[in-house]
């Protein structure tokens, strides 16, 4: 089922959680809410569910109009970051809740309830726990549990709030995969909030950056991580470097170095700010006759699949970072302390002017 | 014990047990067995005369009738009223939380004084109820109004802050799963309030048994219709028939172990249900 926000907005007295939100969730998709804490992005999949509702706008579930909905006739599973498991219930009453409190007519029979909470823990691969209770089970299986209890109604949405939020690193890699893989087998359309970027780089089909109550950008993973809209999903996307720079009649000047850029042809002479990944900087030991940032090597750490190093440049007072393969770094052969030559590859530059005006 | 021993940070199991069985025999037990004691001095066919007289039946009765109803008001009054301060807020609030405690602090007679007055035929509420046929004054309804008023702090005092720890989070899992409003508090709500509850209405009970100074005012003391235990007991002393006096007390306090033993059996048995080791 598909999921339409049209014009949300939601206010807590003089803070605005969410400023005129619109956004489409194609049916079938696993979409990612993206964000610092406080951006509104729990407040907005609250909406969806039911469980807060918008001063104005409004939702709308395959296009049906469901802002006024209740929150139990939404059909809507909710995953909670703290579990909210029915602590005196077993695993398998958990599971089972949702079945057990429909009206007479439409509840399963005993049996029927048997077999379905069983398969849903066989599912999540829990079964041997149905009759458990939540206290003694670990994190990440208590989270797979309340994942099964929300599947158990069937649901037509599948809203996630920080799922994995409360779980160590290791629980939390694993579980992330094992919740992609239960998508790809069930194809219920899915929303999950996050702020860890990597989770939703990962997981998502789709991810939806948002910041201060806004949308900043709507795109695949590699599309929003390789053609980020604003400096602000460039700088929550992974880490960046940030550059003064000018930019003139399609060309950016940072330092000595001049870059043609596919946009600004017609700009005058404005300052511009230029964001470079770590891994898009080629570090070289001599200059090779071609313009580059002189800068010395300030600390590097060589444990990882890359080196990063920490370089301080000459003429300026940021540092910048970046990231070479072992290989490189050997040929190379820096030490702290060493003068090197940088370049750029792949740089993304915005007008000042443009910035302040979003 | 011995055992598994384990290794703890603050240590002294025999030297705190010692203290405990010491303080309860100074304060609880020897003070009890003497009531024993000095009931030994009857026979036990003038003991089991004694206490079951029509006039002392009736007394046991109303006190433990009266306690037992007044303590199930509590529960269900004192459940909405922790409900209310912890769930809302609202202005007073502060105040009306102050209030709740207010029957621990007042000395019971003035409090017996204060709702006789109120509840007489000519006072505020005792003139309003009147008309309807209904008295409250000097009647065992009477009885029941000062024993709820004493035991209300109780209930609220123990539940609230168990409701003040449930996470709103799993009614709104109900709530998405499905469930109403009634399912949702039934269901999820309750089970987790229920040793809470039952802890709390014990204490409100074992205090109305005990409760002697408000109700006399009220109860207007005629015998086998508003007369409590505790009455009779004062009313022999003052006859100077102590072993009388004691004999009633023993059964007083067997009844009351028992009661409150069934209802600690309950609670284990709930608490135990509910959270299987947590």
């Amino acid at each position: 089922m598909s999921i339409e926000i049209r014009n949300i907005k939601k206010e807590f007295g003089s803070f605005t959680a969410l400023n005129n939100v619109n956004l489409d969730v194609p049916s079938g998709e696993l979409v990612a809410l993206l964000g610092p804490s406080g951006c509104g992005k729990t407040t907005l999949l609250r909406i969806i569910a039911g469980l807060e509702s918008p001063d104005t706008g409004s939702i709308h579930f395959h296009g049906q109009e469901a802002t006024d909905r209740d929150v139990r006739e939404r059909q809507v599973g909710f995953v909670f970051q703290h579990y909210a498991l029915f602590r005196h219930m077993t695993v398998f009453e958990n599971v089972a809740f949702g079945l057990r409190v429909r009206p007479k007519k439409t509840r399963p029979t005993e049996a029927e309830i048997h077999r379905r909470v069983h398969q849903l823990l066989e599912l999540v691969q829990l079964d041997w726990l149905a009759d458990r209770y939540p206290p003694q089970l670990s994190g990440g299986q208590r989270q797979r549990i309340a994942l099964a209890r929300a599947l158990a109604v069937e649901p037509k949405v599948l809203l996630l709030d920080e799922p994995f939020g409360a779980l160590d690193a290791k629980v939390r890699k694993d579980l992330r995969r094992w919740l992609r893989r239960l998508h790809d087998e069930l194809h219920i359309t899915s929303v999950f909030v996050t702020h860890d970027q990597e989770e939703a780089l990962e997981v998502a089909d789709r991810i939806v950056v948002m910041n201060q109550g806004k949308i900043e950008q709507i795109g695949t993973p590699q599309d929003v991580y390789d053609n980020p809209a604003s400096p602000f999903v460039y700088k929550f996307l992974g880490n960046v470097n940030q550059f003064h720079s000018r930019v003139n009649e399609g060309q950016a000047h940072i330092g000595d170095i001049s870059l043609t850029l596919n946009a600004h042809h017609s700009t005058q002479n404005s300052n511009a700010l230029a964001y470079v990944r770590p891994h898009d900087i080629d570090v070289y030991t001599e200059q090779n006759g071609q313009p580059a940032l002189q800068a010395i090597v300030s600390y590097i750490h060589a444990a990882g699949p890359l080196v990063r190093l920490e370089l301080q440049p000459i003429n300026e007072t940021d540092t910048i970072e970046a990231e070479i393969t072992r290989e490189r770094f050997r040929e190379l052969a820096l030490n702290q302390g060493s003068h090197v030559y940088l370049k750029p590859r792949n740089v993304q530059v915005f007008l000042e002017s443009a910035i302040t005006q979003s | 014990m011995a055992k598994n021993k384990q290794k703890n940070v603050l240590p002294g199991f025999n030297l705190s047990l010692g203290y405990t069985l010491l303080y309860l025999s100074l304060i609880v037990l020897i003070p009890l067995s003497a009531a024993f004691f000095k009931t030994t001095e009857l026979t036990f066919a003038e003991f089991w005369h004694t206490v079951t007289t029509p006039r002392v039946i009736a007394s046991y009765k109303l006190t433990f009738g009266a306690s037992l109803f007044a303590a199930v008001i509590n529960a269900i009054f004192g459940l909405l009223t922790a409900w209310v301060l912890t769930r809302y807020t609202f202005p007073g609030k502060k105040l009306v939380d102050a209030l709740v405690d207010l029957p621990f602090a007042l000395p019971t007679a003035v409090a017996g004084i204060a709702l006789t007055a109120v509840y007489a035929t000519n006072g505020w509420l005792g003139s309003l109820l009147e008309p309807h046929g209904i008295k409250v004054a000097f009647t065992p309804l009477g009885v029941v109004v000062a024993l709820t008023f004493i035991g209300l702090p109780f209930v609220v005092r123990t539940v609230q802050p168990v409701l003040e720890d449930l996470e709103a989070e799993t009614e709104e899992a109900a709530a998405s799963l499905g469930a109403n409003r009634w399912q949702t508090f039934s269901r999820v709500i309750l089970p987790a309030l229920w040793p809470a509850l039952l802890t709390g209405f014990a204490l409100a009970f074992a205090r109305a048994v005990g409760e002697y100074g408000s109700v006399i005012f009220i109860a207007g003391n005629m015998p086998m219709v508003s007369e409590i235990t505790p009455l009779i007991i004062i009313t022999k002393l003052e006859q100077y028939d102590y072993a009388g006096a004691t004999a009633v007390a023993v059964v007083m306090l067997v009844i009351s172990f028992l009661l409150l033993f069934a209802i600690n059996g309950l609670q284990w048995w709930s608490s135990r249900r509910n959270s299987a080791s947590r």
